[in-house]
């Protein structure tokens, strides 16, 4: 017996823990026909159903179709039947498994038979449906049309669109049939209706005074193009904004339908609904467990074996996809070298790397800063320029009121140059530096809109100088100041809307005549504009975002931004098939999609924040709305409350008081820890499972070649 | 639409349906673009016809594919292994290909389309070669031997469970599982 130190035999090395391992050896020799043989192969083999007909005969045992079939009446009882076409098999092989099914049921009950047939008629008329509810699926043609020429990454981003038209056309609907239409049926007396006022009680009349200036008489043309774009005037008075419900409930024959109520629940459906469509979507395309703490995106398995997308038809497109792949596996590979290189860093390298990070970080927080502060200045200015507005018909009072609009679009277009400038200087890897970017970028998109109202807000509750005696807000400068936020909210989305367009007619467009045409250096090195995926889904959540927190304040906002992506469908597709080259660098589908639920998700939960302070916090005006006989517009919920029987109010209390929100807190907090533990225990499992998974393989393949051996030397 | 209609027989169609995971719309879809591809005059019969591969490959959908002679490999059922194609075994692509088919299938075919020598096992030749295909049939676009050297290394660590060297159809279809853009990029509709 050789010592610890030498290997078993030959052909055999020490691998690095020590092992003996087998030495790499070519296939197509003998301990393949013996791991064909093997039990496991074979019930695997025989458990998908696959024939070896097409492979080259070496392996005479399970080939025939009889004993395929034969070996599946084996195996039946133990899984559940699958159907005939869930078997790796060309169509003669189905029929033949199908009609070996078909046999077997013979000898079943007549209830089994009766299921099955019922079954299979449901899964018929169902596939049905499905196949007629494909045709109404919107643009299912132009989004496969921009999936053949430009693969799954682009296309995500417009079926990201084609999904926010239905949000929001659904949220129109919702919003639209609980809150509007009742207004409206009660408003021109349709089904007998009639309105049921309540004066307000308690409430001085100062604060009721609200004269909007509907424009009566004679006026310019352009002042309605004016109103149009800027909210007031004619548009105030209208269904649009908040101070048009002004009614308390309505009366149809006998039933009283309790408007504020409405109201406030249309908005938490709304956004209930929003969130629990996100979830759903966002489940949807990430179903893996993560056992490992690998990435499963960035994985290499990920990239080589789903890295073609087979729906590509376009050569050209087909050729440049090629090139992507080359570039983006040498990338990664690169990267991985570069890892090393990084955990090879000294000491006093580290320390002024970090030290150059620090200082970079901070220049950021100063330009965030510096973005956030000049609009909050700008909308107070706007404010309190368009209040004491002595010209009020001129252009320059326009552009004053869409200088919070302007100011937002230009830092969110220059701050993410800045950044990607900033970011070279700090050495990360190159997926590190993307994802860096991509996070400041959001933050700046977000917390401008939150910047915004903030400062609305320190106008409408400025309460220096008694301003907001009476009524607990600024009544004089915003009588009726949830159809000032509205309005707000309204220019900004149109704006947001005229400057994709002006965009897209004036850069875009330009930029590639010049291109093609003019052969100077420095265009040249400008080049063509790329398709920038993030860059638009960042616009897309921005308009979303602002949706949100708008229609409480407008309701008829959703249908609004229907409108608006729809258009933009068009302009994004006209735009990448005329001006846009494709990225050098490519975006994987599954990532992208997450990334931008994820960011949706993100904007949603942000917008829950401003419209919890509106609705709890800040009294809602007493001179408008649905919520006028109420402090702020969250106490029709107690009120309501209050009318129900004595046990169900009860049982709301009870549920709503600490006594109970202490203990169930506790509760998660402990279900949570155990699932924690779970999952380590689980992890700790698998990878002893793996370890032993490697062990048994060696163990074989030494036995396999020991078998060989003893053949060949009878 | 209405004439490829009367020329599947209603239980043909009927079965089709039960055997793949194609909808109706999409069989006769399929039946037009594959009538579309034989000469006129075998036109009446075309499901018990045969397609020769180069007929076969002028399909858009295959035509830009790197994979598309292992394709035409895998699913063809002739005798001759001249890897024609009649109308089942075009339907049986479609089939594996489409939205609806289970990722169980997916990754069993995707697994014998990647096998390039019909071994049973995805070893570092067939690794090799699937990179080849990815990266394009150029000199200059394939990857030094380095890269692949490491390349192939890495995807050894994540998938080859017993570590021998190769990837059988199970750590294939565990890997393949977890990996998100699987579905959506495994994907052929007409």
């Amino acid at each position: 017996m050789s010592g610890p130190g030498a290997a078993a035999g030959p052909g055999w090395q020490r691998d690095s823990s020590g092992l003996s391992v087998l030495a790499e050896e070519p296939h197509g020799a003998a301990p393949v026909d013996f791991l064909q043989e093997l039990p496991s192969c074979q019930s695997a083999r025989r458990r998908r159903g696959g024939t070896q007909e097409r492979r080259p005969a070496l392996l005479g045992t399970a080939g025939s179709r009889g004993n395929a079939a034969r070996a599946l009446q084996q195996e039946k009882g133990e899984r559940r039947d699958p159907s005939a076409r869930e078997y790796t098999g060309c169509m003669a092989e189905k029929r033949i498994i199908r009609d070996s099914q078909q046999a077997d049921t013979e000898h079943s009950s007549e209830w089994e038979k009766w299921r099955r047939t019922s079954c299979k008629s449901l899964k018929k008329a169902l596939s049905e449906v499905k196949g007629l509810s494909s045709y109404l699926v919107l643009w299912r043609h132009d989004i496969h049309n921009i999936e053949g020429k430009y693969g799954t990454g682009i296309q995500s981003y417009f079926s990201f669109l084609r999904f926010m038209v239905l949000l929001n056309f659904i949220n129109f609907i919702l919003v639209f049939s609980f809150v509007t239409l009742p207004t409206i049926i009660s408003k021109y007396g349709v089904f007998n209706s009639t309105i049921a006022y309540t004066s307000p009680k308690n409430i001085d009349n100062i604060c009721t005074i609200y004269e909007p200036n509907d424009n009566k008489g004679v006026v310019y043309f352009y002042t309605y193009l004016k109103d149009l774009l800027s909210g007031t005037g004619f548009l105030e008075v209208t269904s649009l904004f908040y101070g048009y419900y002004l009614i308390d409930a309505v009366l149809i024959s006998i039933t009283k339908y309790n408007l504020p109520l409405a109201y406030l629940l249309a908005t938490f459906a709304y956004l209930a609904l929003s969130f629990l469509w996100l979830l759903k979507r966002s489940v949807e395309g990430f179903k893996q467990n993560l056992v490992h703490d690998a990435d499963p995106f960035q994985s290499y398995c990920n990239k080589v074996f789903a890295g073609w997308d087979f729906c590509i038809t376009d050569p050209n497109a087909a050729r440049l996809k090629h090139r992507s792949l080359q570039y983006e596996l040498q990338t990664d590979l690169q990267e991985e070298r570069l890892k090393q290189k990084i955990a090879e860093r000294t000491m006093e390298e580290k320390l002024r790397i970090y030290s150059l990070r620090v200082f970079i970080n901070i220049i950021v927080i100063a330009i965030l800063s510096g973005c956030f502060y000049s609009i909050y200045r700008v909308t107070v200015f706007s404010q309190e320029d368009s209040s004491d507005s002595d010209n009020a018909n001129s252009l320059v009072n326009l552009l004053v009121q869409y200088l919070p609009s302007i100011v937002i679009t230009l830092a969110n277009f220059i701050a993410p140059l800045i950044f990607s400038i900033l970011i070279r200087f700090e050495d990360y890897m190159p997926a590190f530096e993307i994802r860096m970017t991509l996070l400041r970028c959001v933050f700046l998109r977000l917390a401008s809109i939150g910047v915004l109202l903030f400062s609305l807000w320190s106008q409408i509750s400025d309460c220096r100088n008694d301003k907001c005696e009476p009524c607990g807000y600024n009544y004089k400068l915003y009588p009726c100041w949830e159809s000032d936020v509205g309005q707000e909210m309204y220019k900004l989305m149109i704006f947001d809307f005229i400057v994709i367009l002006a965009v897209a007619l004036f850069v875009d467009f330009p930029r590639k005549l010049l291109v093609t045409h003019c052969s100077w250096k420095l265009v040249q090195w400008f080049g063509h504009q790329e398709f920038e995926i993030s860059n638009n889904v960042l616009e897309i959540i921005y308009g979303q975002t602002i949706c949100w927190i708008g229609t409480f304040f407008s309701p008829l906002l959703p249908a609004i931004a229907t409108i608006k992506y729809f258009i933009v469908f068009y302009v994004k597709k006209i735009v990448l098939i005329h001006t846009c080259k494709p990225a050098a660098r490519p975006v994987r589908a599954s990532g992208s999609n997450f990334f931008f639920l994820v960011v949706l998700l993100i904007g949603l939960l942000l917008a829950f924040v401003p419209l919890g302070v509106s609705i709890a916090h800040i009294p809602s005006s007493k001179a408008c709305g649905p919520f006028r006989s109420f402090n702020t517009s969250w106490e029709v919920i107690p009120d309501t409350v209050l009318l129900f029987p004595k046990a169900l109010q009860d049982i709301i209390f009870g549920v709503t008081s600490e006594a109970f929100a202490v203990p169930l807190f506790v509760i998660l907090c402990i279900i949570m820890f155990y699932v924690i533990a779970l999952d380590r225990a689980h992890k700790r499992m698998v990878e002893q499972l793996r370890e032993q998974l490697v062990l048994e393989s060696r163990d074989k393949m030494f036995l396999i070649r020991k078998i060989t051996e003893a053949q060949k030397n009878p | 639409m209405g004439g490829s209609a009367s020329l599947i027989p209603r239980d043909l169609l009927g079965e089709y349906q039960e055997l793949t995971f194609l909808s109706k719309q999409e069989i006769l879809l399929a039946y037009k673009r594959f009538s579309e591809l034989l000469p006129k005059d075998e036109r009446e019969n075309g499901w018990s016809a045969r397609v020769p591969k180069s007929q076969i490959l002028t399909l858009p959908e295959l035509r830009a594919n790197p994979f598309q002679h292992r394709i035409c490999r895998v699913f063809s059922t002739s005798d001759t292994r001249d890897d024609s194609m009649s109308f089942e075994d075009f339907l049986d692509m479609l089939s594996v290909f489409s939205d609806s088919a289970t990722s169980d299938i997916k990754s069993h075919y995707a697994f014998r389309i990647f096998d390039f020598d019909e071994d049973g096992t995805l070893d570092r030749k067939d690794l090799e070669q699937l990179v080849n295909c990815l990266t394009g049939q150029g000199e200059e676009s394939r990857l030094s031997s380095e890269e692949m050297e490491q390349l192939i290394q890495n995807i050894l660590e994540e998938s080859d469970i017993d570590k021998d060297g190769t990837i059988n159809l199970s750590e294939f279809q565990h890997v393949v599982s977890r990996s998100p853009d699987f579905a959506s990029s495994f994907k052929i509709v007409l």
